[in-house]
């Protein structure tokens, strides 16, 4: 299975390139529109991610199954890597589109909040000692659960950011590009999480065999 | 086994009767909440106004600025009172005891809640009037609909804090990690509540959409304690 979604990143990833840069430029923003087909698809990514983590999170508070834990912590750290991608690659567009690197849009509010949860779950993780997985579960669960106020709050408060039902409208020519890196980017994001979760797996056993050792 | 609601108020009432006794984190809080007004207003106001200021951007800006102000000092000093409240569990040890009384987990953290937004509410009645009389507020455009907004946010942020710093005792550098997993999380209720209060005080008070970031508030209340009864039993478990 990691193989195979790994040689589809791998050849989507190596043609989008060329996809992007059969696509038309857009009218007002030229090159840096380009920017578009890897903005977005990293950042439904990201979205996906903080589902998949606060679900899982939901299932191992429930059901205590370790395999939940993992890939909620694979799919935490998942968020706050693409998290990076998002946050790097959107100020690079919005300075020249809107002139300025940052607005407090919910979109970005709502990005940059989540990726502070996830940061933060992170580092309890790392520093929390003993237990602290079910108390990330925790913070996964509530990072989930805010990510609307968030949204709604800013969205009221004040609005920049272009709306999701942009996509639909999309030329084709613009579409199918943007279809392709999703289809990458996603193929991307389920290899590494399911390698992430089998490296975690694989402590896992391994401080059994430790502990069944020492015994 | 007696009913939650019961048990919850024997806890806050012992907790509350010990803190009646030592006063300790009700003087410390407080102080840290003024402390809290005086170092936002030293950073942010600039000096005397010059009598050619533009008297309208002043005082819109005034409003925002208060508003802003009072609800920093709520979080900073409700963070300092949640890590406090579990630190004396902690110390002698009770909190084990705690959960091992034969009552529903959902009592103990609704039993912490009550305690913490009694001192909560005490430090906003005292904050709020000093940021009046500092800013100029005008604390009685709409007074019922002030005191839900603040009490409002206070019950949000109280009720994520009191899961958080409860799930916390246990875990290792619990004083640095409240507050890196309480803000990002309450940054709705923080923003709703300025904006809230910032309606209201604002020279042409906005009361229609002080009460839109009131219900907001009460929505997001409802949520986040729904969600804290549910997993603070998990969370606490083992």
């Amino acid at each position: 299975m990691v193989p195979a979604l790994l040689v589809i990143a791998a050849i989507l990833l190596a043609g989008s390139p060329f996809v992007v840069d059969a696509a038309p430029y857009e009218a007002s923003m030229g090159i840096v529109s380009k920017i578009f087909y890897f903005h977005v698809p990293f950042a439904a990514a990201m979205l996906t991610s903080t589902f998949v983590s606060g679900i899982a999170s939901a299932i191992y508070l429930i059901r205590r199954k370790p395999v939940a834990d993992f890939v909620a912590l694979a799919a935490a750290e998942l968020v706050t890597v693409f998290g990076v991608v998002v946050l790097v690659s959107g100020p690079l567009w919005a300075r020249k589109a809107w002139g300025v690197w940052w607005v407090w849009d919910p979109r970005l509010t709502m990005t940059l909040v989540m990726w502070m949860i996830f940061a933060a779950y992170l580092i309890l993780r790392r520093f929390g000692g003993p237990g602290s997985e079910v108390l990330s579960a925790v913070v996964s669960i509530f990072g989930m659960a805010v990510a609307p106020f968030v949204y709604w709050s800013v969205n009221m408060w004040r609005t920049m950011h272009p709306q999701t039902s942009v996509v639909p409208t999309l030329p084709s020519s613009m579409a199918e590009p943007l279809w392709w890196c999703m289809a990458a980017i996603f193929s991307l994001y389920a290899a590494l999480l399911l390698v992430r979760v089998g490296i975690e797996r694989n402590r896992a056993a391994l401080e059994a065999a430790y502990i069944a050792l020492e015994d | 086994m007696i009913g939650v609601f019961r048990a919850a108020w024997i806890i806050a009432r012992k907790d509350l009767v010990v803190e009646a006794r030592s006063r300790e984190l009700a003087y410390t809080t407080l102080f840290f909440a003024l402390s809290c007004v005086l170092v936002f207003s030293f950073a942010l106001v600039h000096g005397a106004e010059s009598p050619g200021a533009d008297r309208a951007t002043d005082a819109a800006f005034h409003s925002q600025l208060a508003a802003g102000i009072l609800w920093v000092s709520i979080a900073f000093s409700g963070t300092l009172a949640l890590g406090r409240t579990f630190e004396r569990e902690r110390q002698s040890e009770t909190l084990r005891a705690l959960l091992l009384a034969p009552v529903e987990h959902a009592a103990v953290y609704l039993g912490k809640l009550v305690t913490l937004l009694v001192l909560m509410f005490g430090v906003d009645l005292v904050v709020l009037p000093v940021v009046g009389f500092l800013f100029d507020a005008p604390l009685g455009a709409a007074p019922g609909l002030l005191l839900g907004v603040i009490a409002a946010g206070t019950l949000g942020f109280a009720a994520v804090g009191t899961l958080f710093a409860a799930m916390l005792v246990r875990a290792h550098s619990r004083d640095v990690l409240l507050p890196i997993l309480l803000y990002p999380i309450a940054i709705p209720v923080i923003l709703a509540g300025v904006r809230g209060t910032a309606a209201i005080f604002a020279a042409e008070p906005d009361l229609g959409s002080a009460f839109l970031w009131f219900s907001m508030l009460v929505f997001f209340d409802l949520v986040f304690v729904t969600l804290a009864l549910w997993t603070f039993g998990p969370a606490m478990g083992e």
